[in-house]
């Protein structure tokens, strides 16, 4: 059985570890399939990993005019199939998370597929193998809750549009849907009003220091 | 001589730093690996877990080692990447001897005649002590052993340091003394079962980003998290409670923390009682470090002194965390001490969930520091100038007390040495004085004054371009041997492969030189495995006591902790339970420590505070991982980080081209503005040498009982370069 994978951006620290391991996955030559966002570092060192959150209804096989995104009897979303992909690149417009590439050279969209060659045989994916700060874990939802403060949620809003996905988002205890922000970042943020309308409580007391 | 033989272009084209993206062959030529091998990563002092993928004798990728216990298959950048070390295009495969247009190929033969003759006129006409030997802590137990051996025995100098003298001294040091013993006191499963973790500058989710875990498990259960950093980092974002301390003056807060602690009544006076000597000295010496009267000074409001000192009194277990932060200063040991005397006051050491710990950073950062490699130390970490220690070592070396020297110079008083013209001849392994030490293009002259320079090394690092002759050493996963974790638990370091072309074992080229100098008797080792042997039996019944620990017990166990006085002792993965310390009497010390300012302080020709640290994606002087292609990718280059406040105040805006400019020199860089420093602090990362040296700007300050630099403090002036001067600067680093 295909576990879930949980991202927790409070616990990145942007080291690039997942983007580094993903690149040595087999058939991925050395590129990532995901990717690390520094939110906005001229306030913070708040960093996001963003993997495939494999959507129950996902918008990048919905928009694909060759049909090549299947997804598979777990409801994993494979990455589009070679000899079907037309590399239009709707898929990466569509995507709300920013997800599905086209890749130069070889004009095919290529996207993370949950490690498909690994966690098909009971391996958990490298990314959340590798990070550091339990920021990516692959297990069950049982565990995550048992083993953490933070909630998963599955659910993200964009306005009103509601994103229901096969992986999780962990955020604060007393959260249920994860919002998205006005420039399309989807990651939790310190406090609820909005990018930089609050600073952590790090960031305040640094404002304090006596110089 | 030791100028540069050649251009430094012509240099850097010959032998790099070049940048490896892809295995042997591309990815796709791995598809089938031969083998995979269970070893260690070579970046960092956690000694992570990891599998090298071998295929046609050569090491071609990585994957994690879930099952070995400390790290569980994570692993940092550097640790995925390291792999791309291997079948480098610069890799060192013959020895080379200068000549007047740069190196040329020499027969292996030759060049070890040529190191024994070399050395051995320079120590008749000037001395034994005329040579000297710089080491390194990245190596492993069996060869931090050996160096100390071959050092005392082969060359008969007193002076051999390694760079562990840059990195865990000042930590060593004040452990000896207020414990007795120089190890991590707790296993870092210790961690994750804690209440409240006070991490003091160790900027761990970049330079020991696997410990992040275990603070998050901590977390998890509830725990909270104290940071003090001068800089936001990504482990005290989510802190609970963030000191942003001034520079230098953490000995002071951390007096102010426990003068807080005092008034609060958390003092355990039970434990004081029993199981520590000297509390009144203490409780006297920071009668004046009240947290609202030296609150301007650490630059802290005393509200939040305070709170950190209700934090810790409240919290049943406590882990208190440190690294170079606090340590690189000339009073980091004094900074260390008064850490322990919080510890100590409270009591708050020696349980599950409950101690201290020192994270030490370099690849072999504990072990190297065990075995003998130190110019005070001798195997088992035993002194140098103990005459009992001295007669024992002798005894089981075979050789009469009075042929091991002296205590001789640090590290960076050899290079010192070597300017003043005192040591004549220098061999140096894993070491890159010209990018790690203070004050460049001192080390950088000292260089050039040596008489004759051996380096054993993989690649021509920056110190080994001024090299008279170098011969080809051997990467980490071309040998065999241990190390020993931050946690002082004792792990194998597996061979993957043999070194390529002519490139030798390390061990083998120092034994090969010692049989040269007349002393083949005394370093007949058939391998690592034979110089494990007898490490362990010369550290019987020492402070740090391997005699219990085998190759096969550390396969079997997936590590040892030592001390492992025999082979069925369990090993110690946890220190002073029971408020046993390893003194004598079985009392841990306490060390009153007034407050003194650092060695440079801010004035108006020099305004600014600079502190210096490391990039998760960069391992010490880089001369490894500037080699690796998507390391470098990361951060191609340093940038001097500050405050938007300071940046208005300059002129400066982010992406701006600035000089900072010290006593010492100055470097033009990119300004990085972000809100995440104090404002009267900048902060350069200090792994890449020349023009883009950090090591530039700070000074030959240091501590006076442990050596270490003052790399964490120095007075700086900074200054916008206009648009041409700018445009040059940014030509002239590119071409470094």
């Amino acid at each position: 059985m295909i576990l879930e994978l949980f991202v927790d951006a409070n616990r990145c620290i942007g080291c690039r570890a997942c983007e580094e391991a993903c690149s040595e996955c087999p058939g991925h030559g050395g590129e990532s399939m995901i990717h690390l966002d520094f939110v906005e570092r001229s306030t913070s060192v708040q960093t996001a990993p963003t993997v495939c959150m494999h959507c129950a209804d996902p918008a990048c096989v919905a928009v694909c005019p060759a049909d090549a995104i299947k997804i598979d009897d777990e409801g994993v979303v494979l990455t589009a199939m070679a000899e079907r992909c037309i590399g239009c690149g709707n898929c990466a417009l569509a995507c709300p998370f920013g997800v599905p590439k086209v890749h130069p050279g070889i004009e095919l969209m290529r996207k993370c597929d949950l490690c498909y060659d690994r966690t098909s045989v009971g391996l958990r994916p490298m990314c959340a193998t590798v990070c550091p700060s339990g920021a990516l874990f692959y297990g069950t939802r049982a565990e995550v809750e048992d083993r953490r403060r933070a909630r998963p949620t599955n659910e993200v809003a964009f306005g009103d549009a509601r994103v229901r996905t096969r992986n999780h988002f962990m955020v604060p205890a007393e959260s249920d849907v994860l919002a998205a922000w006005d420039d399309g970042a989807v990651t939790p943020r310190a406090g609820d009003a909005g990018p930089g309308a609050t600073r952590s409580r790090a960031e305040r007391q640094l404002e304090e220091a006596l110089c | 001589m030791a100028e540069l033989p050649a251009p430094i272009e012509a240099l850097i084209a010959a032998h790099g730093p070049s940048l490896a993206f892809a295995p042997p062959g591309g990815f796709g030529a791995r598809a089938a690996v031969d083998r995979k091998v269970e070893t260690h990563c070579c970046f960092c002092g956690q000694q992570c877990g990891v599998k090298l993928l071998v295929k046609d004798e050569r090491v071609v990728g990585v994957e994690p080692w879930e099952e070995f216990p400390f790290n569980q298959g994570k692993l940092c950048p550097k640790g995925v990447k390291r792999y791309l070390q291997s079948n480098h295009p610069d890799r060192l495969l013959h020895p080379l001897v200068r000549t007047g247009r740069g190196f040329a190929r020499i027969p292996w033969d030759e060049a070890l005649d040529l190191v024994a003759e070399r050395f051995e006129r320079l120590q008749r006409r000037w001395g034994c002590d005329a040579v000297a030997v710089l080491s390194g802590a990245s190596l492993t137990n069996e060869k931090a052993y050996l160096m100390g051996k071959f050092a005392r025995l082969a060359l008969g100098t007193r002076h051999i340091d390694y760079n562990g003298r840059l990195c865990m001294v000042a930590a060593g040091a004040a452990n000896l003394k207020a414990f007795g013993v120089d190890r991590a006191a707790n296993p870092w499963s210790d961690i994750a079962a804690t209440d409240l973790v006070m991490v003091l500058g160790a900027n761990v989710s970049e330079c020991s980003p696997i410990t992040t875990d275990y603070i998050w498990r901590a977390r998890d259960r509830g725990a909270r998290l104290i940071v003090v950093d001068p800089r936001l980092t990504p482990i005290a974002r989510t802190s609970d409670l963030y000191l942003p301390v001034r520079p230098g003056r953490d000995s002071l807060l951390v007096n102010a923390i426990l003068h807080a602690v005092v008034r609060l009544g958390g003092v355990d006076h039970e434990f004081v009682e029993r199981h520590t000597t000297g509390f009144d000295d203490v409780r006297r010496a920071i009668e004046g470090c009240a947290p609202e009267a030296v609150e301007r000074e650490v630059g802290i409001p005393a509200a939040r002194i305070v709170e950190a000192a209700e934090m810790w009194v409240q919290a049943p277990r406590t882990m208190l965390l440190h690294a170079r932060g606090i340590e690189h200063h000339t009073k980091g040991v004094e900074n260390v001490l008064a850490c322990i005397n919080l510890v100590l006051a409270t009591g708050k050491i020696g349980k599950p969930g409950c101690g201290y710990a020192t994270i030490t950073g370099q690849g072999n950062g504990q072990g190297a520091r065990e075995h003998g490699q130190r110019c005070n130390q001798l195997p088992g970490a035993r002194d140098v100038e103990n005459p009992e220690h001295r007669a024992h070592v002798a005894r089981l070396w075979g050789v009469p007390e009075e042929r091991i020297p002296r205590k001789g110079a640090t590290a960076p008083e050899i290079v010192e040495m070597l300017h003043r013209r005192e040591v004549r001849g220098l061999l140096s392994l894993c070491f890159n004085p010209l990018v790690s030490l203070p004050d460049e293009r001192f080390t950088r002259e000292a260089l050039e004054r040596a008489d004759f320079f051996v380096a054993i090394d993989f690649f021509l690092s920056e110190t080994a371009r001024h090299a008279d002759l170098v011969l080809p050493g051997s990467l980490h996963e071309e040998d065999e041997g241990t190390a020993t974790t931050v946690e002082g638990r004792v792990v194998r370091i597996r061979k993957a492969v043999e070194p390529p072309g002519e490139a030798r074992p390390d061990w083998r080229i120092v034994c090969d030189i010692a049989e040269r100098l007349g002393v083949g008797d005394l370093f007949a080792f058939s391998g690592p495995r034979a110089i494990f042997e007898e490490l362990r039996r010369l550290s019987a019944g020492s402070r740090a006591d391997y005699s219990g620990i085998s190759w096969e017990r550390i396969e079997r166990e997936k590590g040892v902790f030592w001390p492992c006085p025999n082979a069925d002792h369990p090993g110690t993965p946890r220190l002073f339970e029971g408020g046993r310390f390893a003194h004598e009497d079985g009392r841990a010390r306490f060390h009153a420590i007034e407050y003194r300012p650092p060695a440079e302080t801010v004035d108006e020709e020099y305004p600014i505070l600079l502190t210096t640290g490391r990039i998760v994606s960069q391992f010490l002087s880089g001369s490894q991982t500037r080699r690796i292609g998507p390391l470098v990718a990361h951060q191609p280059e340093p940038r001097v980080e500050m405050h938007p406040r300071l940046a208005a105040k300059l002129g400066v805006a982010d992406g701006d081209e600035v000089r900072v400019a010290s006593r010492r020199g100055h470097v033009d860089l990119r300004a990085h503005v972000v809100s995440t420093i104090r404002p009267d602090t900048v902060f350069i990362p200090y792994h890449w040498p020349g023009r883009l040296s950090a090591n530039r700007l700070t000074q030959r300050a240091y501590d006076p009982i442990a050596g270490i630099p003052e790399f964490k403090v120095a007075a700086v002036r900074i200054e916008r370069l206009a648009r041409d001067a700018a445009a040059e600067a940014a030509d002239e680093r590119g071409a470094a």
